[in-house]
């Protein structure tokens, strides 16, 4: 509900968002803030984009609304709030040559009780007494990063760009598909000496093509010759940590397993452990037979 | 318990005149178990790694005016969250390796 009032449109019925009336008293206005704030408050929606966006409007509509020259201002102009500066600047000016300044009027420009809430959305500069006696903790930031499986399989270092810094992160090994971690204080920065908001990074690990995991375990399929199969044999696998041979039973059968202990994926945070690896033998036929094969294997159905 | 650092360490005191907050409320989240204060030399102190979560305790008492009774169950309920939230990664990671493998 809120985000499409947000978006859409760019006047912005601060009333509406926080669902009282235009003669709403300055104690309806904080108890309905409160109430919203309450639902919505980032705290209480961890990882949650929808809920950050609907208590920045919270925010500001109980911004504009509790303070008596913003909220003044805002009924005054209406859908025209936007050109509010301009429009006071002009009737200045006439005032001014006519000789009949009003005292409500002056310092309009430059006392600055309007362009705080201007400075949240379109770049103004100015603050009022109230925001700055109020310390805030910068926004929190999100953001996503995608790596492939064997990219997390060993601890690595990573330098990211956020909002034109460059931040050096760590990125542990074994992290998960979808894990979020937590960078504190490279968030926004904090107003009026207020703490830095956090970073928060969700890492998206795309599947590998050969290797599946489940856990700290990793899965692989692996062809066997039907003769290494039959008589047994010694095959070479590839891991994420380098070659393994292995040695095939006689008589191994097709989509029999065998566990590699220790030769899964890295555990998180628990240096030197690891899952275990999972082989499962795919036993391949042989194919364009020779006549000769062709008798061979007649003769063995026979046997 | 492990010793910590004094550089760990954030003073109670200057942590309520950062936040204009009671010393009072702190001693309230101590006895209800929701943070642990240190005193060394009579002086009282919160472990910086506390600092998120006691942050977000003065928001809820002095942004949002929970008292300390929902304070407590939020806390538990976000705890429950985020348990939740790690178990929902996991099983789709569970279900992205059936959907892979079958």
């Amino acid at each position: 509900m809120f985000l499409n009032i947000y978006q859409e449109m760019t006047f912005i019925d601060y009333y509406k968002i926080l669902g009282i009336e235009k003669n709403a008293t300055a104690v309806d206005i904080k108890n309905a803030y409160r109430k919203l704030a309450r639902k919505f408050h980032p705290d209480l929606h961890p990882n949650d984009a929808d809920a950050k966006k609907n208590f920045q409007q919270i925010n500001e509509a109980n911004e504009v609304l509790s303070n008596t020259e913003k909220r003044k201002k805002y009924d005054k102009y209406g859908k025209d709030w936007q050109n509010a500066d301009k429009f006071e600047y002009a009737n200045q000016s006439n005032e001014q040559s006519s000789g009949f300044r009003e005292q409500e009027y002056s310092g309009a420009r430059s006392g600055g009780d309007f362009s705080d809430f201007f400075e949240s959305m379109f770049g103004g500069s100015a603050n009022t007494d109230r925001s700055r006696s109020v310390k805030f903790r910068g926004e929190d930031y999100n953001a996503k990063i995608q790596l492939n499986l064997s990219d997390v399989y060993i601890t690595r270092k990573q330098t990211l760009t956020i909002n034109g810094k460059n931040i050096r992160i760590t990125i542990p090994a074994g992290i998960e598909n979808g894990q979020t971690i937590k960078i504190p204080g490279h968030g926004g920065t904090g107003i009026n000496g207020g703490p830095n908001g956090d970073l928060f990074i969700t890492f998206s690990i795309a599947n590998h093509e050969e290797f599946k995991r489940l856990g700290n375990d990793l899965f692989v399929q692996k062809e066997v010759e039907l003769y290494t199969a039959v008589l047994g044999g010694e095959i070479t696998i590839d891991t994420l940590s380098g070659k393994v041979k292995l040695k095939v039973s006689p008589e191994t059968q097709n989509e029999s397993k065998v566990k590699l202990k220790r030769r899964g994926f890295p555990v998180y945070k628990m240096d030197g452990q690891f899952g275990d690896l999972y082989v499962t033998y795919k036993v391949k036929i042989p194919t364009n037979l020779t006549e000769k094969q062709k008798d061979l294997f007649t003769e063995l159905s026979k046997l | 318990m492990e010793p910590t650092l004094i550089d760990e360490l954030i003073p109670v005191k200057e942590f309520c005149v950062y936040h204009n907050i009671e010393m009072s409320f702190l001693n309230l989240l101590q006895k209800n178990g929701l943070i642990e204060i240190s005193t060394i030399d009579s002086k009282h102190f919160v472990e910086k790694e506390q600092l998120p979560q006691l942050e977000k305790y003065v928001r809820f008492y002095y942004e949002l005016d929970i008292n300390l009774e929902g304070i407590e169950t939020i806390n538990f309920l976000l705890q429950k969250i985020e348990k939740q939230q790690t178990e929902i990664v996991k099983l789709k990671n569970n279900l992205r390796f059936y959907d892979v493998f079958a």
